[in-house]
């Protein structure tokens, strides 16, 4: 519910998106005095990789937005591997390298931490699984007593006049 | 001397609660009935002394006494009088105490209630409610005193405790250091209140539901009894977790409402199965059944607030080293392994007396949907818990440090919502106990039809994003099942009672407030819905660097940067404010000023944004850096918030259904009026 997406082709659309957005404004801005100043790269590029890490010291900001001299650092840093032509993923792994996994947004899947992505799928699976099978036992039991026969025409008429009958 | 007695004070409502506690187990054990009258007295005398208790420290607060460490670690001589008074929640160990006060003032009033018809409870509904409060009230007098004092030691270091030290002097410093600047907003004045209201109110559905176990009063009784105040704890939750997020959007400055933080997290898991309860609870009394369930959906809300309330203001969890230098950290899990523990093997204890009266009888009854709500909400809950203690996990095993953010969390939750909102569709049509599919099927060909020309026109119009389209499809169907739930219903009552339309609308709800509040809500969670996929899905953002008079573009706007002021505030911050005016369609519609406050004393900066609201969306400057010499410009980041507003909307909707469905019946607002007021102490001789 931020300003990430709820899946990686989302995200990565999104990140095109964001770049094409940068891209068309480079592209169709006048060649006028009254221009914005375009470092190479832009700002958005940097913001781009950016708003995948976490700093070790600001918990739970992002790096793009994050207003600390720290960060501001980091994003040069992006800046500078940008402009000697990495690619965003050689990028991140250079700063796992230095500060550890913990300034991705989420752990790569791989030993324990994959059991992060294993758990809540399981959870609702067997949650699921404990459900069904609660229900065909009630089911089960109920099937002797023969059930009453379906709905009446205007089921939903006599459900209201059934409820207001008991309020009243 | 203040600080002595509000200590003072609280030591003594420790030990009155403590003689709560047993006066009500010795009376419910002996069945003298005295015994548990006095601790009832004991559980209504705890509020006023807990209220004076606070008073002290809110005097201490706004009297400027930074001899008191709590006083001088959240004011200063510069902040305004109503911010020192609310800074007693700007910090731990005011928060706990009032935490404290708060669960004194919701054991009071349940104190106060009419027990006629349930007497058996009393004496248990005091000792969970004691209990509750005896735990908090220790936890601040041996682990996080808001009255100590400072001292200086012979040997000259500074000491924080509650009495001199042999031969320590007390220090008062000039200043204080003043509140942490991110609560100064008016949101944050009033959003801890609200959560600690919700969190504090659920303890009272705990408590009944305890002594229902205790009492084997095994019936719906004690989820009649508490009905309400669930709706009122999950009301204050809301709101807290809604202002929350209004405060994060304006003062956080990074262009969203919720960011996964497990702080929010914290607030959001006892929302979670609250919500779960609030529909099952129906089923039992409907239906008789899920009993055990119902049960445990309140133990776990119960644990939750109680783990809520703990990491919403020590951030203990970030680190495995954190927690164990904290001093209520172990005591905080004890307490909660303890009572989970504890009520775990009451409700085993009790499970066959349990036992549901019906059986369901159909797959598409509405009792079995809502089983299904409970499935996702509790598959949610999972996820959240596993989100934020997985990075403690980590740490234990590997010793390595992991993020769990955003991405994990929208990835594993986002298809559970979707699948919430479509049984927001389809239960409201379903029946009690039997469903003919081919009933269903004919109530909901209509609104399916007729929802899906949304998702058709929108691909028409170019929007192909797949969860955007089941997004707004979703939303389209669960708002016209709704509304046709009023229509119909409204219908049935005009052709019964020959009411006008209007009358038979306000009729119809007024006299089953709890469902049509419901769908009321409903809707608001659909509004709330559309607005989260607007800027989860459709958000823009840009940078750029301006020197004044230029301009950048995003969307349909365009903002030019006029001019950038540094100035000192008087309350010892920095201000770097930016006028800028915006241009939507080459119209000019506003003129913003983004800044960056800059806290001396905390050394922290603040980045408030300027914002551009319509329908349409939110148009979102911060001010990102600038050279203080202005000729080489300022930084802005943009952010076009596309449908933002329908998020607040829709809360407001959603707090409006709440009230309906909370609204006390007339009928009983009547009965109690003629109860005169002296009636219930008499009663209770």
């Amino acid at each position: 519910m931020t300003y990430h997406h709820p899946s990686t082709l989302a995200r990565a659309a999104l990140v095109l998106f964001v770049l094409a957005i940068g891209l068309a404004a480079v592209v169709s801005w006048p060649a006028s005095p009254a221009r914005a100043q375009e470092p190479t790269p832009s700002d958005n590029q940097v913001n781009a990789v950016a708003k995948q890490l976490y700093c070790p010291v600001c918990e739970n900001v992002p790096l793009d937005v994050c207003p600390t001299q720290a960060c501001a650092q980091w994003r040069q840093t992006i800046r500078e591997k940008l402009t000697a032509g990495w690619s965003e993923q050689e990028i991140k792994n250079y700063f796992v390298e230095q500060y550890g996994a913990r300034v991705l947004a989420a752990p790569p899947p791989r030993g324990l931490s994959l059991l992060v992505y294993l758990l809540p799928p399981l959870a609702f699976v067997v949650g699921g699984y404990i459900v069904y099978r609660a229900v065909r036992t009630w089911r089960r039991a109920a099937r002797p007593r023969a059930s009453p026969p379906p709905a009446a025409e205007d089921e939903y008429a006599r459900r209201i006049e059934e409820e207001l009958r008991r309020r009243e | 001397m203040l600080a002595n007695l509000g200590f003072a004070v609280l030591v003594i409502t420790l030990l009155v609660s403590i003689y709560g506690i047993a006066a009500a187990l010795y009376g419910a054990r002996t069945g003298r009935e005295a015994w548990v009258l006095s601790a009832r007295q004991a559980m209504l005398l705890t509020w006023p002394l807990v209220t004076l208790s606070a008073l002290c420290l809110v005097a201490l607060l706004v009297t400027n006494h930074f001899e008191v460490e709590f006083v001088y670690s959240v004011t200063s001589r510069s902040m305004p009088g109503y911010l020192k008074a609310t800074a007693l929640w700007g910090g731990q160990a005011g928060s706990l105490l009032f935490w404290s006060w708060l669960m004194a003032a919701f054991a009071s009033a349940a104190g106060l209630r009419r027990w006629d018809r349930d007497r058996e409870f009393l004496p248990w509904v005091v000792v969970v409610a004691l209990v509750t409060l005896a735990f908090f009230l220790s936890l601040i007098i041996l682990f996080e005193n808001p009255f100590a004092r400072l001292w200086a030691a012979p040997a000259g270091e500074t000491i924080k405790a509650m009495f001199a030290p042999s031969g320590a002097v007390l220090v008062t410093p000039g200043d204080g250091q003043g509140l942490n600047p991110l609560l100064r907003h008016p949101g944050m004045i009033i959003h801890p209140p609200m959560l600690y209201l919700g969190f504090v109110s659920f303890v009272i559905p705990y408590a009944f539901g305890m002594a229902a176990l205790i009492t084997r009063r095994t019936d719906d009784r004690w989820i009649r009894v508490t009905r309400r105040w669930t709706l009122v704890a999950w009301l204050f939750l809301s709101m807290g977790l809604v202002l929350g997020g209004r405060w994060a959007y304006d003062v956080l400055g990074w262009g969203g409402y919720w960011g996964w933080d497990p702080v929010e997290i914290a607030a959001f898991m006892p929302w979670l199965t609250g919500t779960a309860f609030l529909h099952s609870v129906m089923i039992q009394e409907k239906r008789g059944m899920l009993k055990h369930w119902n049960m445990v959906l309140v133990i776990l809300t119960y644990c939750l607030v109680i783990f809520g309330t703990f990491l919403t203001r020590s951030g203990v969890l970030s680190s495995v080293h954190a927690f164990a230098q904290s001093a209520i950290g172990p005591a905080f899990f004890g307490f909660i392994g303890l009572s989970f523990a504890a009520s775990l093997a009451l409700l085993l204890s009790r499970w066959n007396e349990l036992r549901g009266e019906n059986q369901l009888t159909s797959l598409l009854s509405r009792e079995n949907l809502f089983l299904l709500n409970n499935l996702l909400f509790v598959s949610i809950l999972v996820a959240c818990f596993w989100g934020v203690i997985f990075p403690l996990i980590s740490e234990l095993f590997t010793g390595q440090k992991v993020t769990v953010g955003p991405p994990f969390y929208e990835r594993t939750t986002g298809p559970m919502f979707a699948g919430l909102l479509l049984l927001m569709g389809i239960a409201p049509l379903s029946a009690w106990g039997r469903t003919a599919g081919r009933s269903l099927g004919r109530l909901i060909v209509w609104p399916l039809a007729a929802s899906l020309v949304v998702p058709l026109g929108l691909a028409l119009s170019g929007t192909h994003n797949p969860a955007a389209l089941l997004g707004f499809w979703l939303a389209a169907f669960v708002t016209l099942v709704t509304l046709s739930e009023f229509w119909r219903g409204a219908l049935a009552r005009r052709r019964i009672y020959k009411e006008a339309l209007p009358v038979a609308l306000w009729n119809l709800a007024g006299r089953n407030r709890r469902r049509y509040g419901g769908y009321i809500i409903h809707l608001g969670v659909v509004l709330m819905a559309i607005g989260i996929i607007g800027v989860e899905l459709y958000q823009q953002e840009t940078q750029g660097t301006l020197a004044e008079g230029q301009q950048i573009t995003l969307g349909k706007y365009v903002m030019t940067y006029d001019s950038l002021a540094e100035f000192n505030a008087p309350d010892d911050r920095l201000v770097a404010r930016a006028v800028t005016t915006i241009y939507r369609d080459g119209q000019k519609v506003a003129e913003l000023y983004p800044r960056r406050d800059f806290y001396y004393v905390s050394q922290q900066p603040m980045t408030i944004p300027g914002v551009y609201s319509s329908l349409e969306g939110d148009f979102y400057v911060l001010l990102v850096g600038w050279e203080p010499i202005g000729s080489s410009g300022a930084t802005f980041k943009i952010y076009l918030n596309p449908l933002i507003n329908f998020l607040w909307g829709g809360s407001l909707v959603f707090i409006l259904g709440t009230l309906v469905a909370a609204w006390p019946d007339r009928e009983r607002a009547r009965a109690t009026a003629r109860v005169p007021a002296g009636a219930l102490a008499q009663r209770a001789k």
